[in-house]
């Protein structure tokens, strides 16, 4: 694992380097060591482990901008790295609105976190150790007589910043993320879990959880497509949410093409809902700084269904006015921020509540393969699959076949009943975050398919 | 490229137990130019190298990458490796065993006419902005972009079956694009949407697109879009234009026939396939006048190579004859367990840092006889042409899709008579090719390429060729993407790729770590 004075050492390089050729200069070493066991027909079918280390200079050389990335950190590609990107951006035009790179004496806040997010347990972790995390999944499998599918994979993540100004910081953080699919001849379940803490990924849990789901959608019927009262699984809620990030970014304002353009201080989604952007919370995964150095703070984006204010970065400041909110991107001449922390706040209904208030309905463990069709209604598409139950007069009564949607997730999000207690919830469109699960009213099916 | 350092890979994992090994060592040097609304948004270049080693011990897999490419480094990476294959093999329905393949010794580099690295950077931005600059005289047009990126990749295979490979990619992509719309944003891009095109080949596909001399009908049509009504929902026949017939094919008929998926492999993520071996010669997947290919040889496409990375040729295969389903994409694991003596040499990996899986190659629609496009359209009497992706999404087994595109164009007695907005169309795979009663000839027959193929954990992002010409579709649901009713005027396209996309996507993964597709 890279260390916090290797990187160090290799920023200073680079600025050294660079020395009055530049007018302003940002150093990033992202480094990843990723471990992941695959398992498919209850075998292990791929066992990999990897690492790969990333140097990204980004030059302002008199308001041209330019990025050179190398995964290298031997002195002489960090040196051709920089004499690249000052090459290139002298041959860009100039760009006026170049922002001057992040003092240190910007920095107001510390950024230490409350609580570690380096778990040395996950980083010790072993092939023989995943090996022994398969096995249990699979056992459950074969109890079940079910065939298993997943990855039980290990992350050790570094980041450093540094710039000309003086400003560095680095963090390290683990993940590990368990994803499963129990399948039947004629069903198939799902789970999957991901935290920065060993404990927080029961993998024998997540099977028991995923062969349960498997065992009830048994022989699943088809239904016909229409509006129907949904209960979404957090994950399901994850999947469908994530794309109004775009939304809410300052970037996307000012360029007036958020959906919600022109409507701060308005009622966008039910009142019920209340969104924020929150690196701190317990729950949430990820470093504490962006991508310019700056502390992430916490911010309300959407308050009692009315939007409050976008996550915006020191550029986009410039013309929405307010302050940065850390969620930027590395300075350049025009790139924006986004919330890497989204927080959905929970209420006060159980899942088993949600369903035995439903008379009839449709449970969904997850969405697969969804898309925007209409960006300025955010009306999207995908399938449900993996556990898709038909709920009537309050209890789960059979699985039924896979139904394709096209639904708003603004008008969704105005049609929100119950809400559950939020979870770190991980899907495959976007990265993990902190979701309730929800009961919809009017969520549009429009089409059946055979699996 | 240090060869030396590979074949000590191989020693040092035979020395290990290993029944079979192989290593990769890649180096790949790329730049990329983006520009939006006459600011350059993105100016980056990136080199990186490294050296991935597969074994199979015991009948199973372990794969690891060196840190330092040093020997001191091999021998650390080859033992994780080894480890890794150790433990899998203590969990196995049965041990791998690999379809035989004669070693092959090769140095191949990828065909193209003029070097892009050797095209000025200022040359590169000067070409998106006079692109911008004319997109913007047209009035009505919001948002303008382009982007423009070369890769080259050095690949150096070496296993202990004795093949010793050495190829050279250069690949090239090109777009441009034009929002229009006051409220709403309608986008139009050429060549394609999502950044352009992709091609095995040199700048000579950048002037061969003529991105200057489209640049005008982009703009205008993105204009004419924003202006246009929605598109109606109905049942007709659908022309679709050339590259969204390459998506179509991607998803409905490459992504079913990988035979990794086929066996369960891919059911956590990426799906399964309703393509089972009980069907292999008896299903009517589509109309008479369906053939569709894999062909890893096709010139400057970007599914083309001359080996994979299991060390087999690339090759021509036939996926579907004549309608009926007749084979799948496969690797020497996956031929092996098929009962079929050879691979069809359909095994990738994104660089060095995966393993490889099943991937397309270049998956295409054979050429008809409908002639041109536009006596495709002469001999349609009612339908609508539907031209370049806007969306897309498929279930999980392959058989429902809908797809969205950039523009429709309403077709009446032979004739195009009104564009339309939001053109959506909706179907079930075998049904879709089973109403295919017209394809276009050689002359409208393109290989377009798609960069970004996302498949396996940790997600995999590759590049994929698909041939395609202009093809009819019969009494087909359109139209089914339409916004609610009570709802303003439905609009698309609000954001297709953006400034701020490479900086979005590096944080996402460098944020999310596990976070696939």
């Amino acid at each position: 694992m890279i260390t916090e004075a290797k990187c160090k050492k290799i920023i200073d390089l680079a600025i050294a380097h660079a020395g009055d050729r530049v007018t302003d200069m940002q150093v990033t070493v992202f480094e990843q060591e990723q471990a992941t066991s695959r398992f498919a027909n209850n075998e292990m079918t791929q066992h990999v482990d990897t690492c790969v280390t990333t140097v990204t200079i980004t030059v302002n050389a008199r308001g041209r901008t330019a990025f050179f990335a190398t995964d290298s950190t031997s002195t002489k590609a960090i040196k051709r790295a920089v004499d690249k990107a000052i090459e290139t951006a002298g041959v860009l035009p100039h760009d006026a609105t170049t922002l001057r790179v992040l003092k240190p004496s910007n920095l107001t806040e510390d950024a230490t976190p409350k609580f570690s997010r380096f778990d040395p347990r996950i980083a010790a972790l072993g092939p023989e150790d995943r090996l022994k995390r398969v096995k249990s999944i699979v056992e459950v499998a074969r109890r079940g007589r079910f065939s298993a599918a997943g990855i039980f994979a290990t992350y050790l993540n570094s980041y450093a910043i540094g710039n000309s100004a003086g400003l560095f910081r680095f963090d390290q953080q683990t993940n590990v993320e368990c994803s499963i699919t129990m399948l039947s001849a004629s069903s198939s379940g799902w789970q999957k879990g991901y935290g920065c803490n060993l404990d927080a990924v029961d993998p024998v849990a997540l099977a028991e959880g995923a062969a349960s789901r498997a065992r009830k959608s048994r022989n699943p019927v088809y239904v016909r497509p229409g509006d129907y009262t949904v209960i979404l699984e957090p994950s399901a809620v994850l999947d469908l949410i994530c794309f109004l990030y775009d939304d809410f970014t300052g970037t996307e304002h000012w360029y007036e093409t958020s959906s919600f353009c022109k409507k701060i201080g308005k009622n966008v989604l039910g009142k019920n809902i209340t969104i924020t952007d929150d690196a701190n919370h317990e729950l949430q995964t990820g470093f504490l700084f962006d991508d310019e150095g700056m502390n992430r703070k916490t911010v309300t984006i959407v308050e009692d269904g009315k939007l409050k204010t976008p996550v915006k970065s020191r550029r986009s400041v410039k013309y929405l006015g307010g302050s940065p909110t850390g969620h930027g991107a590395a300075p350049s001449s025009a790139e924006g921020e986004f919330p890497m922390n989204i927080v959905v706040a929970g209420g006060d209904s159980s899942l088993e509540e949600m369903i035995a208030s439903t008379q009839r309905g449709i449970l969904l463990t997850r969405v697969w393969y969804v898309r925007d069709v209409d960006p300025n209604t955010k009306l999207l598409t995908g399938m449900t699959r993996d556990g898709t139950f038909l709920i009537e007069n309050g209890k789960v009564t059979r699985g039924i076949k896979n139904l394709r949607f096209n639904q708003s997730v603004i008008d969704m999000l105005k049609n929100v009943v119950e809400i559950g207690q939020p979870v770190l919830a991980a899907g495959e469109e976007t990265f993990p975050a902190v979701v309730p699960p929800m009961k919809i009213e009017n969520f549009r099916f429009s089409s059946r398919t055979k699996a | 490229m240090n060869k030396e350092l590979a074949l000590y890979a191989l020693d040092v994992a035979r020395s290990l137990g290993a029944s079979y090994a192989d290593a990769r060592l890649i180096k790949t040097v790329s730049e990329t130019v983006e520009t939006r609304d006459l600011y350059v948004v993105y100016a980056a270049d990136n080199e990186s190298i490294g050296l991935g080693i597969r074994v199979l011990v015991r009948g199973g897999w372990g794969f690891a990458t060196a840190r330092h490419l040093t020997k001191l480094g091999v021998v650390a990476a080859v033992t994780k490796a080894v480890e890794a294959a150790k433990a899998s093999s203590r969990l196995l329905n049965g041990r791998v065993k690999l379809a035989k393949e004669a070693a092959h010794q090769e140095i191949w580099q990828s065909p193209f006419s003029i070097d892009p690295f050797k095209i000025s950077t200022n040359d590169k931005v000067s070409l998106l902005l006079e692109c911008e600059k004319l997109m913007r005289k047209t009035r009505g047009v919001k948002q303008t972009s382009g982007i423009l990126t070369f890769t080259r990749e050095k690949k150096l295979f070496v296993s202990t079956d004795g093949s010793d490979i050495t190829q050279t990619f250069l690949t090239s992509g090109c777009g441009i694009d034009a929002q229009a719309g006051v409220d709403e944003h309608f986008v139009r891009s050429w060549p394609n949407s999502f950044g352009g095109q992709y091609e095995s080949a040199g700048w000579e596909m950048v002037q061969r697109w003529d991105l200057l001399g489209n640049a005008q009908r982009v703009a205008e049509e993105s204009v004419m879009v924003s202006k246009a009504r929605q598109c109606p929902e109905m049942v007709t026949d659908v022309i679709l234009g050339a590259s969204q017939l390459a998506l179509q094919i991607h998803e409905s008929t490459g992504h079913p026939t990988e035979l990794d998926r086929v066996f369960g492999e891919e059911e956590n993520y990426a799906g399964a396939s309703f393509l089972t071996p009980d069907n292999l010669g008896k299903l009517k997947y589509g109309s008479k006048i369906v053939n569709l290919t894999a062909n890893a040889t096709v010139p400057n496409a970007l599914g083309t190579f001359a080996y994979d990375d299991d060390g087999v040729p690339g090759q021509r295969v036939e996926l579907v004859k004549n309608g009926l389903f007749v084979g799948y994409l496969t690797s020497r694991e996956t031929a092996h367990e098929l009962g079929l003596d050879r691979s069809g040499g359909m095994m990738r990996a994104t660089g060095p840092g995966f393993t490889p899986l099943v991937r397309m190659t270049n998956v295409s629609l054979e050429p008809g006889d409908a002639g041109s496009l536009q006596d495709l359209i002469a001999d349609t009497k009612r339908g609508i042409l539907l031209d370049t992706n806007y969306s897309w999404s498929i279930d999980d087994r392959r058989h429902n899709f809908q797809f969205g595109t950039e523009i429709g164009w309403l077709i009446k007695n032979g004739k195009i008579v009104e564009p339309v907005r939001n053109p959506s169309y909706w179907g079930i795979t075998t049904n879709f090719w089973n109403s295919c009663d017209a394809i276009c000839g050689p002359s409208e027959h393109v290989y377009w390429g798609i960069p970004t193929c996302a498949k396996g954990q940790p997600c995999q992002a590759i590049g994929t060729g698909h041939g395609a010409a202009p093809a009819r579709f019969k009494n087909t649901k359109v139209g089914v993407a339409k916004p609610a009713e009570d709802k303003p005027k439905g609009g698309a396209h609000s954001k297709p790729h953006s400034g701020h996309h490479h900086a979005k996507v590096a944080r996402h993964n460098r944020h999310c770590a596990g976070g696939s597709k």
